[in-house]
Protein backbone atom coordinates (compact mmCIF):
# COMPACT_ATOMS: atom_id res chain seq x y z
CA UNK A 1 0.00 0.00 0.00
CA UNK A 2 2.90 2.24 0.72
CA UNK A 3 4.22 1.83 -2.75
CA UNK A 4 1.61 3.77 -4.70
CA UNK A 5 2.36 7.28 -3.39
CA UNK A 6 6.01 6.41 -3.44
CA UNK A 7 5.82 5.47 -7.09
CA UNK A 8 4.12 8.75 -7.73
CA UNK A 9 6.87 10.66 -5.95
CA UNK A 10 9.47 8.66 -7.82
CA UNK A 11 7.76 9.46 -11.09
CA UNK A 12 7.83 13.16 -10.19
CA UNK A 13 11.50 12.96 -9.31
CA UNK A 14 12.26 11.15 -12.54
CA UNK A 15 10.36 13.74 -14.50
CA UNK A 16 12.30 16.61 -12.92
CA UNK A 17 15.58 14.79 -13.44
CA UNK A 18 14.70 14.27 -17.08
CA UNK A 19 13.86 17.95 -17.42
CA UNK A 20 17.26 18.89 -15.97
CA UNK A 21 19.16 16.51 -18.17
CA UNK A 22 17.86 17.78 -21.47
CA UNK A 23 21.24 17.38 -23.15
CA UNK A 24 21.62 14.73 -25.82
CA UNK A 25 24.74 12.60 -25.68
CA UNK A 26 26.19 10.53 -28.51
CA UNK A 27 26.49 6.77 -28.01
CA UNK A 28 29.77 5.44 -26.71
CA UNK A 29 30.68 3.39 -29.77
CA UNK A 30 34.38 3.02 -28.98
CA UNK A 31 37.37 4.87 -27.62
CA UNK A 32 37.06 7.34 -30.47
CA UNK A 33 33.57 8.70 -31.04
CA UNK A 34 33.72 10.83 -34.14
CA UNK A 35 30.27 12.33 -34.24
CA UNK A 36 31.48 15.38 -36.15
CA UNK A 37 33.18 13.22 -38.78
CA UNK A 38 36.58 14.91 -38.77
CA UNK A 39 38.77 11.84 -38.37
CA UNK A 40 39.76 9.43 -41.12
CA UNK A 41 39.18 5.71 -40.34
CA UNK A 42 42.93 5.13 -40.19
CA UNK A 43 43.39 7.87 -37.59
CA UNK A 44 40.49 6.51 -35.55
CA UNK A 45 42.01 3.04 -35.59
CA UNK A 46 45.47 4.34 -34.66
CA UNK A 47 44.21 6.44 -31.79
CA UNK A 48 41.92 3.66 -30.52
CA UNK A 49 44.86 1.26 -30.47
CA UNK A 50 46.96 3.74 -28.50
CA UNK A 51 44.18 4.33 -25.99
CA UNK A 52 43.45 0.63 -25.61
CA UNK A 53 47.11 -0.09 -24.93
CA UNK A 54 47.16 2.68 -22.36
CA UNK A 55 44.14 1.26 -20.56
CA UNK A 56 45.70 -2.18 -20.66
CA UNK A 57 48.76 -1.01 -18.78
CA UNK A 58 47.32 1.65 -16.47
CA UNK A 59 43.53 1.04 -16.37
CA UNK A 60 43.03 4.73 -17.21
CA UNK A 61 40.26 5.18 -19.75
CA UNK A 62 40.90 7.94 -22.26
CA UNK A 63 38.24 8.68 -24.84
CA UNK A 64 38.30 11.07 -27.80
CA UNK A 65 34.98 12.54 -28.81
CA UNK A 66 34.13 15.01 -31.53
CA UNK A 67 30.73 16.66 -31.35
CA UNK A 68 28.45 18.04 -34.02
CA UNK A 69 26.98 20.47 -31.55
CA UNK A 70 27.25 21.52 -27.92
CA UNK A 71 23.52 22.22 -27.96
CA UNK A 72 24.09 25.74 -26.75
CA UNK A 73 25.83 24.55 -23.60
CA UNK A 74 29.21 25.54 -22.26
CA UNK A 75 31.79 22.91 -23.25
CA UNK A 76 32.93 22.46 -19.64
CA UNK A 77 29.36 21.94 -18.55
CA UNK A 78 28.66 19.52 -21.36
CA UNK A 79 31.94 17.70 -20.84
CA UNK A 80 31.55 16.58 -17.26
CA UNK A 81 27.98 15.47 -17.87
CA UNK A 82 29.06 13.45 -20.89
CA UNK A 83 31.83 11.86 -18.84
CA UNK A 84 29.38 10.91 -16.11
CA UNK A 85 26.82 9.66 -18.58
CA UNK A 86 29.35 7.34 -20.19
CA UNK A 87 31.04 6.49 -16.92
CA UNK A 88 34.54 6.83 -18.33
CA UNK A 89 37.24 5.65 -15.92
CA UNK A 90 37.14 2.75 -13.50
CA UNK A 91 34.57 2.81 -10.76
CA UNK A 92 36.08 4.02 -7.51
CA UNK A 93 39.22 5.28 -9.25
CA UNK A 94 37.51 7.78 -11.50
CA UNK A 95 40.51 7.65 -13.77
CA UNK A 96 38.93 8.76 -17.02
CA UNK A 97 39.84 11.53 -19.44
CA UNK A 98 37.78 12.93 -22.28
CA UNK A 99 39.30 14.88 -25.13
CA UNK A 100 36.36 16.81 -26.54
CA UNK A 101 36.43 18.64 -29.83
CA UNK A 102 33.48 20.70 -31.03
CA UNK A 103 34.59 21.90 -34.48
CA UNK A 104 31.43 23.86 -35.20
CA UNK A 105 31.78 25.94 -32.05
CA UNK A 106 35.58 25.85 -32.42
CA UNK A 107 35.90 24.69 -28.82
CA UNK A 108 38.24 22.17 -27.26
CA UNK A 109 38.29 20.61 -23.84
CA UNK A 110 40.24 18.11 -21.83
CA UNK A 111 37.89 16.78 -19.17
CA UNK A 112 39.71 15.04 -16.35
CA UNK A 113 38.11 12.56 -13.94
CA UNK A 114 38.39 13.07 -10.17
CA UNK A 115 41.10 10.46 -9.80
CA UNK A 116 43.48 11.95 -12.35
CA UNK A 117 43.18 15.61 -11.40
CA UNK A 118 46.49 15.39 -9.56
CA UNK A 119 48.37 13.90 -12.51
CA UNK A 120 46.83 15.75 -15.40
CA UNK A 121 46.34 19.11 -13.72
CA UNK A 122 44.27 21.99 -15.02
CA UNK A 123 47.45 23.86 -15.87
CA UNK A 124 48.88 20.90 -17.79
CA UNK A 125 45.61 20.39 -19.64
CA UNK A 126 45.64 24.04 -20.55
CA UNK A 127 49.20 23.80 -21.83
CA UNK A 128 48.35 20.77 -23.96
CA UNK A 129 45.47 22.68 -25.49
CA UNK A 130 47.34 25.94 -26.02
CA UNK A 131 50.77 24.72 -27.02
CA UNK A 132 50.24 21.29 -28.52
CA UNK A 133 46.81 21.20 -30.10
CA UNK A 134 45.91 24.75 -31.01
CA UNK A 135 48.68 25.30 -33.59
CA UNK A 136 47.25 22.42 -35.66
CA UNK A 137 43.67 23.43 -35.10
CA UNK A 138 44.38 26.94 -36.32
CA UNK A 139 45.47 25.39 -39.63
CA UNK A 140 42.31 23.26 -39.62
CA UNK A 141 44.46 20.17 -39.31
CA UNK A 142 42.16 18.52 -36.78
CA UNK A 143 43.49 15.04 -37.25
CA UNK A 144 47.09 15.95 -36.48
CA UNK A 145 45.95 18.17 -33.62
CA UNK A 146 43.99 15.36 -32.01
CA UNK A 147 46.83 12.89 -32.50
CA UNK A 148 49.28 15.29 -30.89
CA UNK A 149 46.83 16.01 -28.07
CA UNK A 150 46.31 12.31 -27.36
CA UNK A 151 50.09 11.75 -27.30
CA UNK A 152 50.54 14.63 -24.88
CA UNK A 153 47.72 13.44 -22.61
CA UNK A 154 49.09 9.91 -22.49
CA UNK A 155 52.56 11.25 -21.79
CA UNK A 156 51.24 13.36 -18.93
CA UNK A 157 49.33 10.40 -17.50
CA UNK A 158 52.20 7.96 -17.97
CA UNK A 159 52.45 5.33 -15.31
CA UNK A 160 49.65 6.37 -12.97
CA UNK A 161 47.73 3.51 -11.35
CA UNK A 162 50.17 0.93 -12.62
CA UNK A 163 49.77 -1.22 -9.54
CA UNK A 164 46.42 -2.77 -10.39
CA UNK A 165 45.60 -4.18 -13.80
CA UNK A 166 42.24 -3.33 -15.37
CA UNK A 167 39.34 -5.70 -14.71
CA UNK A 168 38.76 -8.12 -17.54
CA UNK A 169 34.98 -7.95 -17.54
CA UNK A 170 33.23 -5.16 -19.33
CA UNK A 171 30.69 -3.68 -16.92
CA UNK A 172 31.32 -2.55 -13.36
CA UNK A 173 27.89 -3.17 -11.84
CA UNK A 174 27.11 -6.35 -13.70
CA UNK A 175 30.41 -7.79 -12.65
CA UNK A 176 29.69 -7.32 -8.95
CA UNK A 177 26.31 -9.00 -9.25
CA UNK A 178 27.82 -11.86 -11.20
CA UNK A 179 30.44 -12.33 -8.51
CA UNK A 180 27.81 -12.47 -5.79
CA UNK A 181 25.78 -14.97 -7.71
CA UNK A 182 28.77 -17.20 -8.31
CA UNK A 183 29.73 -17.01 -4.66
CA UNK A 184 26.24 -18.00 -3.59
CA UNK A 185 26.12 -20.91 -6.00
CA UNK A 186 29.58 -22.05 -4.99
CA UNK A 187 28.82 -22.08 -1.28
CA UNK A 188 25.45 -23.65 -1.97
CA UNK A 189 27.12 -26.41 -3.98
CA UNK A 190 29.07 -27.66 -0.98
CA UNK A 191 26.42 -27.21 1.65
CA UNK A 192 23.67 -28.58 -0.46
CA UNK A 193 25.52 -31.36 -2.19
CA UNK A 194 25.64 -33.63 0.85
CA UNK A 195 22.06 -33.00 1.84
CA UNK A 196 20.46 -33.28 -1.55
CA UNK A 197 20.91 -36.98 -2.27
CA UNK A 198 18.93 -38.35 0.62
CA UNK A 199 16.38 -35.64 1.05
CA UNK A 200 12.76 -35.83 -0.03
CA UNK A 201 11.33 -33.44 -2.59
CA UNK A 202 9.64 -31.31 0.06
CA UNK A 203 12.82 -30.87 2.01
CA UNK A 204 14.70 -30.09 -1.14
CA UNK A 205 12.27 -27.35 -2.02
CA UNK A 206 12.52 -25.99 1.47
CA UNK A 207 16.29 -26.07 1.52
CA UNK A 208 16.52 -24.49 -1.91
CA UNK A 209 14.13 -21.80 -0.72
CA UNK A 210 16.24 -21.19 2.37
CA UNK A 211 19.39 -20.85 0.28
CA UNK A 212 17.56 -18.53 -2.08
CA UNK A 213 16.50 -16.30 0.79
CA UNK A 214 19.95 -16.33 2.38
CA UNK A 215 21.58 -15.50 -0.93
CA UNK A 216 19.04 -12.74 -1.45
CA UNK A 217 19.67 -11.23 1.97
CA UNK A 218 23.43 -11.34 1.48
CA UNK A 219 23.08 -9.79 -1.95
CA UNK A 220 20.74 -7.17 -0.53
CA UNK A 221 23.53 -5.93 1.71
CA UNK A 222 25.66 -5.19 -1.30
CA UNK A 223 23.24 -4.28 -4.04
CA UNK A 224 19.67 -3.08 -4.58
CA UNK A 225 16.62 -5.02 -3.54
CA UNK A 226 15.52 -5.84 -7.08
CA UNK A 227 18.86 -7.40 -7.97
CA UNK A 228 18.82 -9.24 -4.67
CA UNK A 229 15.40 -10.68 -5.44
CA UNK A 230 16.58 -11.83 -8.84
CA UNK A 231 19.64 -13.47 -7.29
CA UNK A 232 17.46 -15.09 -4.68
CA UNK A 233 15.15 -16.59 -7.27
CA UNK A 234 18.02 -17.74 -9.48
CA UNK A 235 19.68 -19.45 -6.54
CA UNK A 236 16.42 -21.11 -5.57
CA UNK A 237 15.81 -22.53 -9.03
CA UNK A 238 19.41 -23.53 -9.46
CA UNK A 239 19.57 -25.33 -6.13
CA UNK A 240 16.37 -27.14 -6.87
CA UNK A 241 17.61 -28.35 -10.24
CA UNK A 242 21.14 -29.04 -9.07
CA UNK A 243 19.87 -31.04 -6.10
CA UNK A 244 18.17 -33.50 -8.40
CA UNK A 245 21.22 -34.18 -10.50
CA UNK A 246 23.96 -34.04 -7.98
CA UNK A 247 25.50 -37.31 -7.04
CA UNK A 248 28.61 -37.78 -4.92
CA UNK A 249 31.51 -36.28 -6.83
CA UNK A 250 29.24 -35.19 -9.63
CA UNK A 251 28.81 -31.64 -10.68
CA UNK A 252 26.13 -30.24 -12.91
CA UNK A 253 27.73 -26.90 -13.43
CA UNK A 254 29.44 -27.40 -16.75
CA UNK A 255 31.33 -24.36 -17.85
CA UNK A 256 29.70 -21.81 -15.57
CA UNK A 257 32.80 -20.54 -13.88
CA UNK A 258 34.88 -19.86 -16.92
CA UNK A 259 31.99 -18.99 -19.20
CA UNK A 260 31.29 -15.86 -21.09
CA UNK A 261 30.10 -12.99 -18.98
CA UNK A 262 33.33 -11.10 -19.40
CA UNK A 263 33.12 -11.18 -23.16
CA UNK A 264 36.17 -9.19 -24.16
CA UNK A 265 35.00 -9.11 -27.78
CA UNK A 266 36.67 -5.75 -28.33
CA UNK A 267 33.59 -3.81 -27.32
CA UNK A 268 34.31 -0.82 -25.13
CA UNK A 269 32.30 0.57 -22.27
CA UNK A 270 32.88 2.95 -19.43
CA UNK A 271 33.99 1.50 -16.12
CA UNK A 272 31.71 3.74 -14.04
CA UNK A 273 34.09 6.59 -13.28
CA UNK A 274 32.91 10.08 -12.42
CA UNK A 275 33.91 13.65 -13.18
CA UNK A 276 33.85 16.84 -11.17
CA UNK A 277 34.81 19.57 -13.60
CA UNK A 278 38.60 19.13 -13.69
CA UNK A 279 40.57 19.94 -16.82
CA UNK A 280 40.75 22.91 -19.12
CA UNK A 281 39.01 24.37 -22.15
CA UNK A 282 40.14 26.43 -25.09
CA UNK A 283 39.02 27.73 -28.44
CA UNK A 284 40.74 28.39 -31.72
CA UNK B 1 10.49 -28.35 10.58
CA UNK B 2 8.81 -26.72 7.63
CA UNK B 3 6.16 -25.14 9.76
CA UNK B 4 8.45 -23.72 12.40
CA UNK B 5 10.73 -22.18 9.82
CA UNK B 6 8.10 -20.39 7.80
CA UNK B 7 7.63 -17.42 10.22
CA UNK B 8 11.34 -16.75 9.89
CA UNK B 9 11.09 -16.85 6.14
CA UNK B 10 8.14 -14.53 6.27
CA UNK B 11 10.01 -12.09 8.49
CA UNK B 12 12.97 -12.06 6.12
CA UNK B 13 10.71 -11.54 3.15
CA UNK B 14 8.93 -8.81 5.08
CA UNK B 15 12.23 -7.03 5.67
CA UNK B 16 13.03 -7.27 1.98
CA UNK B 17 9.70 -5.66 1.17
CA UNK B 18 10.27 -2.89 3.69
CA UNK B 19 13.49 -1.85 2.05
CA UNK B 20 11.50 -1.42 -1.13
CA UNK B 21 9.39 1.14 0.69
CA UNK B 22 12.35 3.36 1.33
CA UNK B 23 12.96 2.80 5.01
CA UNK B 24 16.64 3.58 4.39
CA UNK B 25 16.15 6.45 2.00
CA UNK B 26 16.37 9.31 4.47
CA UNK B 27 19.73 8.37 5.99
CA UNK B 28 21.07 7.40 2.56
CA UNK B 29 20.11 10.71 0.97
CA UNK B 30 21.29 12.55 4.06
CA UNK B 31 24.76 11.08 3.69
CA UNK B 32 24.79 11.90 -0.02
CA UNK B 33 23.85 15.50 0.71
CA UNK B 34 26.53 15.77 3.40
CA UNK B 35 29.15 14.45 1.01
CA UNK B 36 28.00 16.87 -1.67
CA UNK B 37 28.20 19.75 0.79
CA UNK B 38 31.73 18.93 1.87
CA UNK B 39 32.68 18.94 -1.79
CA UNK B 40 31.24 22.45 -2.10
CA UNK B 41 33.20 23.66 0.92
CA UNK B 42 36.30 21.89 -0.30
CA UNK B 43 36.21 23.57 -3.71
CA UNK B 44 35.61 27.01 -2.27
CA UNK B 45 38.53 26.44 0.05
CA UNK B 46 40.66 25.41 -2.87
CA UNK B 47 39.83 28.67 -4.58
CA UNK B 48 40.69 30.66 -1.49
CA UNK B 49 44.05 28.88 -1.35
CA UNK B 50 44.82 29.95 -4.90
CA UNK B 51 44.18 33.64 -4.30
CA UNK B 52 47.38 34.72 -2.44
CA UNK B 53 49.60 33.33 -5.18
CA UNK B 54 47.47 34.86 -7.86
CA UNK B 55 47.51 38.27 -6.17
CA UNK B 56 51.29 38.15 -5.77
CA UNK B 57 51.80 37.31 -9.42
CA UNK B 58 49.47 40.03 -10.64
CA UNK B 59 51.11 42.57 -8.30
CA UNK B 60 54.44 42.01 -9.98
CA UNK B 61 53.09 43.26 -13.30
CA UNK B 62 50.17 45.50 -12.43
CA UNK B 63 50.88 47.36 -9.21
CA UNK B 64 48.63 50.24 -10.24
CA UNK B 65 45.54 48.02 -10.04
CA UNK B 66 45.56 48.40 -6.32
CA UNK B 67 41.80 48.80 -5.89
CA UNK B 68 40.95 45.54 -7.56
CA UNK B 69 43.70 43.70 -5.77
CA UNK B 70 42.64 45.03 -2.40
CA UNK B 71 39.05 44.03 -3.08
CA UNK B 72 40.15 40.50 -3.86
CA UNK B 73 42.26 40.28 -0.71
CA UNK B 74 39.47 41.62 1.47
CA UNK B 75 36.85 39.38 -0.05
CA UNK B 76 39.10 36.38 0.47
CA UNK B 77 39.76 37.37 4.06
CA UNK B 78 36.05 37.66 4.73
CA UNK B 79 35.34 34.31 3.13
CA UNK B 80 38.06 32.47 4.99
CA UNK B 81 37.56 34.14 8.35
CA UNK B 82 33.98 32.98 8.61
CA UNK B 83 33.84 30.01 10.95
CA UNK B 84 31.56 27.58 9.25
CA UNK B 85 29.20 26.04 11.78
CA UNK B 86 28.79 22.26 11.60
CA UNK B 87 25.08 22.56 11.03
CA UNK B 88 25.42 25.15 8.25
CA UNK B 89 23.13 23.28 5.89
CA UNK B 90 20.35 23.49 8.46
CA UNK B 91 21.16 27.05 9.48
CA UNK B 92 19.60 29.59 7.08
CA UNK B 93 21.52 32.60 8.42
CA UNK B 94 24.95 30.98 8.28
CA UNK B 95 24.16 29.46 4.91
CA UNK B 96 23.21 32.83 3.51
CA UNK B 97 26.31 34.42 4.98
CA UNK B 98 28.50 31.75 3.45
CA UNK B 99 26.94 32.24 0.07
CA UNK B 100 27.28 36.04 0.24
CA UNK B 101 30.95 35.84 1.17
CA UNK B 102 31.76 33.44 -1.61
CA UNK B 103 29.77 35.45 -4.14
CA UNK B 104 31.71 38.56 -3.16
CA UNK B 105 34.98 36.74 -3.76
CA UNK B 106 33.66 35.42 -7.07
CA UNK B 107 32.88 38.88 -8.37
CA UNK B 108 36.13 40.40 -7.06
CA UNK B 109 38.07 37.66 -8.84
CA UNK B 110 36.04 38.13 -12.00
CA UNK B 111 36.92 41.83 -11.97
CA UNK B 112 40.58 41.01 -11.48
CA UNK B 113 40.58 38.66 -14.44
CA UNK B 114 39.08 41.36 -16.63
CA UNK B 115 41.65 43.93 -15.49
CA UNK B 116 44.62 41.70 -16.26
CA UNK B 117 43.62 41.74 -19.90
CA UNK B 118 45.41 45.09 -20.13
CA UNK B 119 48.79 43.56 -19.30
CA UNK B 120 50.18 41.44 -22.12
CA UNK B 121 53.40 40.70 -20.22
CA UNK B 122 51.45 39.31 -17.34
CA UNK B 123 49.21 37.29 -19.63
CA UNK B 124 52.16 35.58 -21.23
CA UNK B 125 53.80 34.85 -17.89
CA UNK B 126 54.04 31.12 -17.42
CA UNK B 127 53.21 31.25 -13.75
CA UNK B 128 50.19 33.42 -14.34
CA UNK B 129 48.90 31.14 -17.08
CA UNK B 130 49.10 28.20 -14.73
CA UNK B 131 47.32 30.08 -11.95
CA UNK B 132 44.69 31.33 -14.32
CA UNK B 133 43.90 27.85 -15.58
CA UNK B 134 43.77 26.58 -12.02
CA UNK B 135 41.36 29.33 -11.11
CA UNK B 136 39.17 28.58 -14.11
CA UNK B 137 39.24 24.91 -13.26
CA UNK B 138 38.31 25.64 -9.68
CA UNK B 139 35.41 27.89 -10.64
CA UNK B 140 34.30 25.08 -12.86
CA UNK B 141 34.54 22.54 -10.05
CA UNK B 142 32.64 24.88 -7.78
CA UNK B 143 29.77 25.04 -10.20
CA UNK B 144 29.74 21.25 -10.57
CA UNK B 145 29.86 20.79 -6.79
CA UNK B 146 27.06 23.29 -6.29
CA UNK B 147 24.92 21.60 -8.87
CA UNK B 148 25.52 18.18 -7.31
CA UNK B 149 24.62 19.62 -3.92
CA UNK B 150 21.45 21.17 -5.28
CA UNK B 151 20.42 17.83 -6.75
CA UNK B 152 21.14 15.75 -3.66
CA UNK B 153 19.43 18.20 -1.34
CA UNK B 154 16.44 18.37 -3.61
CA UNK B 155 16.19 14.61 -3.46
CA UNK B 156 16.62 14.55 0.31
CA UNK B 157 14.13 17.34 0.95
CA UNK B 158 11.61 15.79 -1.38
CA UNK B 159 11.93 12.45 0.40
CA UNK B 160 11.48 14.16 3.73
CA UNK B 161 8.37 16.00 2.66
CA UNK B 162 6.59 13.39 0.58
CA UNK B 163 4.88 10.20 1.63
CA UNK B 164 6.11 7.65 2.60
CA UNK B 165 9.38 9.41 3.45
CA UNK B 166 7.42 11.69 5.74
CA UNK B 167 6.06 8.72 7.67
CA UNK B 168 9.48 7.15 8.02
CA UNK B 169 10.83 10.50 9.21
CA UNK B 170 8.23 10.85 11.91
CA UNK B 171 8.55 7.21 12.92
CA UNK B 172 12.31 6.76 12.91
CA UNK B 173 14.22 9.87 11.93
CA UNK B 174 12.70 12.65 13.97
CA UNK B 175 15.97 14.59 13.92
CA UNK B 176 16.01 14.82 10.12
CA UNK B 177 15.49 18.38 8.98
CA UNK B 178 14.99 20.00 5.60
CA UNK B 179 18.32 21.34 4.32
CA UNK B 180 19.15 24.74 2.88
CA UNK B 181 19.81 24.90 -0.83
CA UNK B 182 21.49 27.39 -3.13
CA UNK B 183 19.09 29.92 -4.49
CA UNK B 184 20.80 31.48 -7.50
CA UNK B 185 21.09 29.42 -10.64
CA UNK B 186 24.70 28.23 -10.82
CA UNK B 187 25.08 29.81 -14.26
CA UNK B 188 24.25 33.24 -12.87
CA UNK B 189 27.31 33.35 -10.67
CA UNK B 190 29.90 31.67 -12.82
CA UNK B 191 32.94 33.82 -13.28
CA UNK B 192 33.00 35.39 -16.74
CA UNK B 193 35.24 33.46 -19.07
CA UNK B 194 38.38 35.28 -20.09
CA UNK B 195 38.77 35.46 -23.87
CA UNK B 196 42.09 35.50 -25.66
Amino acid sequence: MLTVPRLFAAALLCASAAALAALQFPTLSGRVVDEAGILAPQAQADISALLAAHEQSTSNQVVVVTLKSLQGDDIADYGYQLGRQWGIGQKGKNNGVLLIVAPNERKLRIEVGYGLEGVLTDAESRMIIERVMKPYFKQDNYEQGIRAGVDAILAALGGEFQASPPPTAAGGGGQGMYGLLMMALFIGHFLFGALAQRASTGKRIFAAGAFGVIAGVIAWIFVGVLVALVISIVVFVFMLLAGGRMGPGGSGYGNWGSGGWGGGDGGFSGGGGSFGGGGASGNW
Amino acid sequence: MLKSASPVLLAVLGLLTLSGCGINNIPTYDEAAKAAWSQVENQYQRRADLVPNLVETVKGYAKQEKDVLVQVIEARAKATQMTIPKDIVNNPAAFKQFQQNQDALSSALARLMVVVEKYPDLKSNQNFLALQSQLEGTENRISVARRDYIETVQKYNTELRTIPGRWWASLLYSDAKVKENFTAAPEAKEAPKVKF
